[in-house]
């Protein structure tokens, strides 16, 4: 952030202030914090205390009230960093860049949470933390993919540069999306199939998917608030950078710039 | 109560996953605010620095 690099004047001020989204997203975000916060708790809740134990895995499938969630929210967080990476290499929508970046850090964590909360079920009910198999390798890859691009997008000092290849690399990432979701059918695993998500009706119990979607419900204002939340700090940081671009591009005019 | 906290045996597996996903989340939300506060401080201070404020945008 040393402001050495030319200042590229138009798009820096096409990115400088995104008024009508600071609006409406500083509107927002009180609303969408507070149900992130009593959603994602009533969904917990219900899932640790009063959703039935599992006649087979006893108490263990409580752990999926937050393992299927985080799952969901780490798959859909990817198909909106996609969605953003194409918008942005389009039609170069100033906000897109700013959304993919804000996007990544949260899905990232969201996909720990699912891989760590996976482990800790497998252990008591595979009799193992990890297998080498296609639905946790190709969520393995998933993390990895969110870190690549956290590491893309911070390794240029201009955000504006970082966008394309950023985008690039989302896009390409995206073919990883149906191989998680169908591994569980294309190559034998120890992960059971999908239960909810699937064409005909959930092949589980109402008094286990209530509270289950209720956690995703949650956790997917969880995401929005935080995706937000960052955004409007990028777009606060750019706004900085522009202003610092001014003042340098200001005090060149009379006398040679300062090194 | 002590039933429920033993989750049928299983209490050093589901209390941890719960305890990752919550704690995860409320470190990013508190990672995304403190960033939000430093940013918000940085434009303000530059802002009330410049003479040169940002109206309609002069190139």
């Amino acid at each position: 952030m040393d402001g050495n690099a030319a200042p590229r004047g138009s798009s820096l001020h096409r990115f400088a202030n995104p008024g009508r989204f600071m609006r409406l997203s500083g509107a927002m975000l009180p609303w969408l914090a507070a149900l992130a916060i009593a959603v994602s708790a009533l969904g917990l809740v219900w899932g640790l205390a009063f959703a039935p134990r599992d006649w087979q895995q006893g108490d263990t499938v409580r752990i999926m009230y937050v393992h299927v969630p985080a799952a969901w929210m780490a798959m859909g967080g990817y198909l909106g960093l996609a969605v953003a990476s194409f918008v942005s290499l389009v039609w170069r929508h100033p906000l897109a860049d700013i959304a993919a970046a804000a996007i990544a850090p949260v899905g990232a964590v969201f996909t720990a949470i699912c891989l760590i909360t996976g482990s800790l079920w497998g252990k008591p009910m595979w009799g193992t933390w990890w297998v080498w198999d296609a639905r946790l390798t190709s969520v393995l890859v998933l993390f990895f993919l969110y870190l690549g691009h956290i590491a893309l997008t911070a390794a240029f000092d201009e955000p504006d540069r970082a966008a394309r290849p950023a985008a690039i690399l989302a896009l390409i990432g995206a073919v990883n999306l149906p191989i998680i979701k169908f591994s569980v059918e294309w190559w034998n695993t120890l992960h059971q199939p999908a239960s909810v998500t699937r064409l005909d009706a959930p092949a589980i119990h109402m008094d286990i998917l209530w509270p289950l979607l209720v956690a995703a419900a949650g956790f997917l204002f969880a995401f929005a608030s935080l995706v937000l939340l960052r955004m409007r700090t990028a777009i606060l940081e750019r706004r900085a950078r522009a202003l610092m671009l001014a003042r340098a591009a200001a005090a060149r005019l009379p006398e040679a710039m300062p090194a | 109560m002590s039933a429920f906290l033993d989750m049928g045996g299983y209490a050093a597996f589901v209390w941890p996953a719960y305890a990752v996903a919550v704690g995860a989340l409320v470190a990013l939300a508190a990672i995304s605010l403190r960033q939000w506060r430093a940013a918000r401080a940085e434009v303000a201070r530059l802002e009330a620095l410049g003479p040169r404020r940002r109206g309609g945008g002069s190139a």
